[in-house]
């Protein structure tokens, strides 16, 4: 047993808002410069739709993430030799379009501009050429299903469907969607770390953040491609690759990310999960429907005295360990069962989980009337307007089990809850509801505080660092080894010549 | 004495520049190394331009090591008229996948305006340069058509007598002016080499082909802060040292 910590992320889909706060968080404080201003670390997609950048799920096009080939784990886009011949010419590179290309407006006009019969405009000028430009797609173009014909219809998870569940998901006053933020997964097996030519991106061991060392990064920019989630970007203007840092120096100062941090809808977690190294490589080889419960298998129960005492052992701090016990991210995750990786059969290992959302509208709309009233318990589920099929391509890589468990354990939440606050439920119906899950009264009780009534200390559980830990990394030595870290610059981040 | 200027004195001049300033800007501008590239912003013309022009300076650079090593032997090889044949054309096509290659690269930093806003004043003068350098090689490849063995009796001995410290510009005295103007062009670029993005060519990825796929990198020392046995940062099969991890049939590790 090789155990590590990892912080480790649950998003609760079923309390997003998609206001985009978050974003607008992360962008001012790390992506509003020259060269990232096409970036965003976290960014909202509308789903079904095809997100940001365009279409990112389809790895016929991108050629992200990892694949097994004679039973061995290799990159998608190819071996490592084809990797080195590729340096000059990426054929896979997602380019500035496949985002959009940023702008701003020329303000000053309408302040400059000669008095005359028109009211003066602010054009759009693009920040990459500063040339005006017409403004053809931008971050969230397909915002609430936004030009859903030509984006939401192409959404790759939809080919999980029925045609005739893809006919019923477009009906007009039917649509139906919700929401999906995106970071960095700060994956185990991150495809990114392992594309880097020049191996400048790396793991930090003691919290699992995934960093480019921007001394090191040579923009060969093999990253882009190989991150399925397209989550590192390329600066065109320093000709370096950057990602999210986790606010890692946040982290080390026991504050929650930024994007968490602003949340409005309070649906981000944040907490440490032990896990055993070893088991990566097994995680890694099983097939698509068993990936779920490989990643699950991974992860170590912080009250065992055996996983504690090996944790001990490879350094693992005793307040990080306690840290870990009261993890939400475990609570959802291993014991609850309820949060599940986004697209898992990219193979990365993501940690990043996501809770499927109950709503936006569980049952089927028939002659305009909602059905709820099935007469199996769980009916609403299977008549979801947003089907399981769907869900499961989302989070589970195919397996519908995974899902219909979340979505029926949600539910049953709500049932007992109903039970006790309004009273017009059965105790028998609620019981049953609860045994087909296999959950208490008492588990459901947590679901639903840790779910509505979290604290700020109960959602975002970091674990302590050490202030000598962090003296240490003011070390010259260690500066070197880092290259700082993610984004910091030992120099002024000046474009090479 | 403008021979000696040129071929001597500026020779060692720029050599000493490029190693001071590209050593300097190694260690301590980390930053500054980059490829630089512009695919992301233009892709499609990149390719037609970056791809020959790439693989033909290696082959180029290659032909003209191999040379300045091993003269004799191509003078040798050179002595049979169909082998002759083989190397000028081997070295002719390198030349023209270079000449192909930065043609299409110029009109694309011309064209494209997204690229136009990523060139820098020492872009446009190192294409420039890199655009004569390759016109004069290839003008020498068609039209002196003993060029490689040219190479190994006159500016070899040159170049060699520039590395022994006893600089002799009699070897190439001689020569045809195109041929001079290219070795001269050569020494203009060794001297830009270090302010440009023109040491990317030393950043050559090469270790990636042995390294583990993944990199874990431990923040603190652990002795310093805990008196816990160090974990060596750096083991032969990575920080999980465990087996599963190993080299896995004979390929690299997959962690460190």
């Amino acid at each position: 047993m090789d155990v590590r910590l990892q912080i480790s992320m649950v998003f609760h889909l079923d309390k997003c808002i998609g206001c985009h706060t978050c974003s607008v968080a992360c962008k001012n404080v790390w992506t509003d410069r020259k060269g990232a201003e096409y970036m965003w670390w976290n960014n909202v997609e509308t789903k079904p739709g095809t997100g940001y950048p365009t279409s990112w799920e389809d790895q016929g096009k991108y050629h992200g993430g990892w694949e097994q080939k004679n039973g061995q784990p290799d990159l998608k886009m190819g071996g490592r030799v084809l990797r080195v011949l590729n340096i000059f010419h990426n054929p896979y590179l997602p380019k500035l379009d496949d985002y959009y290309e940023p702008w701003t407006y020329k303000y000053e006009d309408l302040f400059n501009a000669p008095e005359g019969a028109d009211q003066p405009t602010a054009r759009p000028v693009s920040m990459v050429t500063g040339q005006p430009m017409e403004i053809e797609a931008g971050p969230n173009w397909d915002d609430d299903l936004g030009g859903s014909p030509i984006y939401a219809a192409n959404d790759p998870n939809l080919e999980a469907l029925t045609p005739q569940q893809r006919e019923e998901l477009f009906e007009i006053e039917r649509l139906v969607f919700f929401y999906l933020p995106r970071i960095c997964n700060h994956c185990l097996n991150a495809a990114c770390v392992a594309a880097c030519p020049s191996g400048a991106i790396y793991k930090r061991g003691e919290d699992g953040v995934v960093l480019i060392n921007q001394d090191k990064c040579r923009g060969w920019r093999m990253c882009v491609t190989a991150c399925p989630y397209k989550k590192t970007f390329y600066n065109w203007s320093t000709g370096k690759s950057e990602k999210c840092i986790l606010c890692f120096p946040r982290l080390e100062t026991g504050q929650a990310p930024a994007c968490f941090h602003s949340c409005v809808g309070r649906i981000r977690y944040l907490g440490a999960l032990l896990y055993d190294a070893e088991q990566m490589l097994p995680a890694m080889a099983v097939s698509d429907d068993k990936l779920v419960e490989a990643q699950r298998e991974m992860i170590l129960d912080p009250f065992d005295r055996e996983v504690q005492a090996a944790a001990l052992k490879n350094g693992i701090d005793a307040a990080a360990i306690e840290a870990a016990q009261r993890s939400p991210v475990y609570k959802y995750v291993k014991d609850w069962k309820l949060a599940l990786p986004l697209h898992p059969e990219f193979r990365t290992l993501p940690m990043l989980f996501y809770v499927p959302p109950l709503l936006p509208v569980m049952a089927k709309n028939e002659d305009g009337l909602y059905d709820a009233s099935g007469k199996e318990l769980f009916s609403p589920i299977e008549k979801a307007r947003l089907p399981i099929e769907y869900m499961a391509s989302l989070f589970s890589a195919g397996n519908n089990d995974l899902v219909r468990y979340a979505l029926k354990k949600q539910y049953a939440v709500r049932l007992f809850k109903r039970m006790e606050t309004v009273g017009d439920i059965e105790h028998a119906t609620v019981k049953r509801a609860l045994e087909q899950v296999e959950m208490t009264e008492e588990e459901a009780e947590s679901i639903y505080r840790l779910t509505s009534l979290p604290t700020v200390d109960d959602r975002y559980v970091i674990p302590p660092s050490h202030r000598e830990e962090a003296m240490q990394m003011l070390n010259d030595d260690m500066l070197a080894e880092k290259g700082m870290a993610g984004l910091g610059f030992r120099e002024l981040p000046v474009r090479g010549a | 004495m403008i021979d000696n200027l040129l071929f001597v004195i500026f020779p060692y001049a720029v050599v000493i520049l490029a190693v001071a300033v590209t050593a300097q800007r190694l260690i301590k501008s980390g930053f500054s190394y980059s490829t630089l590239s512009s695919q992301f912003l233009e892709s499609n013309e990149l390719f037609f331009g970056s791809v020959p022009w790439h693989f033909g300076i290696i082959g180029a650079l290659t032909g003209h090591l191999i040379g300045l090593l091993f003269p004799r032997t191509v003078l040798w090889f050179n002595g049979v008229p169909l082998r002759l044949y083989i190397l000028e054309t081997t070295g002719l096509t390198f030349g023209l996948l270079c000449l192909a290659g930065i043609v299409s690269l110029i009109v694309r930093r011309i064209t494209a305006p997204r690229i136009r806003a990523v060139t820098s004043r020492l872009d446009s003068v190192v294409l420039l340069l890199l655009f004569i350098q390759v016109a004069l090689g290839v003008y020498t490849a068609l039209f002196y058509r003993w060029g490689s063995s040219w190479y190994a009796t006159s500016a070899v001995p040159y170049l060699r007598s520039l590395f022994a410290l006893q600089p002799d510009v009699q070897m190439i005295a001689p020569l045809p002016l195109i041929v001079k103007a290219h070795i001269l062009n050569a020494w203009v670029l060794v001297g830009v080499f270090g302010f440009s993005r023109l040491v990317h060519a030393l950043i050559v990825p090469v270790h990636y082909l042995w390294r583990p796929y993944q990199i874990v990198v431990w923040n603190w020392n652990r002795r310093k802060i805990r008196g816990q046995a160090p974990r060596p940062r750096r083991q032969p099969t990575g920080v999980a040292a465990s087996e599963s991890e190993a080299v896995i049939g004979g390929r690299p590790a997959f962690t460190r």
